[in-house]
């Protein structure tokens, strides 16, 4: 059957452009034209030219931040991967355990950001906290508001507890669609369990596990909600990643200017990594 | 209606300008050239010119971030390198 060509199905697309123009490249333009102007309210501005993105990439606090989100982020990834994958394996392919697995990992997905936040910030609390309370009568030394390294370890065990369901979530779906032919011809050569593993499973879950790489990175990268509940940041800047920097300089010091050069940097930053995961998958999707 | 809310300036609105020109003149050159000249460059995968465009401009963005960070405020010369670095990709990407 020959296609028909229909141009007027570029009015379909109108409603998406006049949604992006109005929710990403209007707020996009602004904040370019912030980022080389200062202000001081009451809509007036000032050229700054390049000063405001000379001023971060010079800022020790702007790189500060950008390292602890990136270890941030290489934790993150380091725990939930392999965790996800492991409890992927081991979860139930059929029966009851099934559904009950399933909604036992869509449950922290489910709950809003700042919600999980104001949990672990009660959670981890030494006086009235589950977790703070137990650890301190057990003789540990634990002290989220205090301590720069109980703080970290609050935060990551909050992401670990909250995402790592999605990853399990996608592995699992990747698991579930191997034909039953390949375990049992695994079976019948007599592969080990790490054999299966290595030669059937992971090859067929290397695709949503790209996926899941590329969504907690970013979305690691990203974090803002959960650990400006907790720690605000603190203490000191121990747990101040980009984000939290970015609204306390724009809204706390009204340094609008600075904040719109950083977040422009940022933005690049998430932009190019975004690109990178993106050709990777793709092209894999190709070599394939 | 009053767009001064979003600090417009001459600057930003000629950088504004010639993206979305490079944007029609893009749309101009599929119409043209239809199917996105897609090619397997130095990169060793496919790009169309699509791809190179948009590898050209970040690309050119963390030229001139680099640029001011190592080397001062004067961006001519960042500019021309991005031009150079632009071409560059159209040719061999």
């Amino acid at each position: 059957m020959e296609k028909t060509w229909n141009n007027k199905a570029w009015f379909m697309v109108l409603p998406v452009l006049v949604l992006v123009a109005f929710s990403a490249v209007i707020p996009l333009m602004t904040v370019v034209n912030y980022s080389v102007q200062d202000t001081f309210g009451g809509n007036q501005f000032f050229w700054a030219g390049a000063e405001w993105f000379e001023e971060m990439l010079h800022s020790d606090r702007f790189w500060a931040a950008m390292g602890r989100n990136l270890i941030f982020s290489a934790i993150i990834l380091s725990i939930q991967i392999p965790l996800g994958i492991f409890i992927a394996l081991n979860m139930p392919r059929k029966g009851w355990g099934v559904p009950v697995c399933l909604v036992l990992m869509a449950l922290p997905l489910l709950i809003p950001w700042n919600v999980v936040g104001t949990i672990w910030q009660v959670f981890g609390r030494i006086d009235i906290g589950l977790l703070g309370y137990t650890l301190h009568a057990l003789g540990f030394d634990y002290n989220y508001v205090n301590d720069p390294f109980d703080a970290w370890v609050t935060v990551i065990v909050m992401d670990v507890w909250h995402w790592t369901s999605l990853v399990v979530l996608l592995c699992y779906a990747g698991l579930v669609s191997i034909p039953d032919a390949f375990y049992q011809a695994a079976k019948i050569d007599g592969a080990s369990r790490w054999a299966v593993f290595r030669y059937i499973q992971l090859p067929k879950m290397q695709r949503v596990l790209l996926i899941a790489v590329l969504l907690r990175f970013m979305d690691s990268f990203m974090i803002y909600t959960e650990p400006f509940v907790v720690t605000g940041g603190g203490p000191g800047n121990s747990t101040t990643f980009l984000s939290i920097d970015l609204v306390k300089m724009a809204v706390g010091q009204f340094d609008l200017g600075p904040a719109a050069a950083m977040s422009i940097i940022y933005f690049l930053i998430v932009l190019l990594l975004s690109w990178v995961f993106y050709t990777v998958m793709t092209n894999y999707d190709v070599e394939k | 209606m009053d767009f001064s809310w979003m600090a417009w300036t001459l600057p930003t609105a000629a950088f504004f300008i010639t993206i979305f020109l490079m944007l029609v003149g893009m749309g101009v050159w599929e119409y043209f050239s239809p199917g996105g000249n897609p090619r397997v460059g130095i990169l060793r995968f496919e790009t169309t010119r699509g791809d190179r465009l948009f590898v050209s401009l970040l690309g050119s963005a963390f030229i001139h971030l680099a640029w001011l960070g190592l080397i001062g405020p004067n961006l001519w010369w960042a500019l021309a390198l991005a031009v150079v670095y632009a071409i560059g990709v159209f040719r061999f990407v």
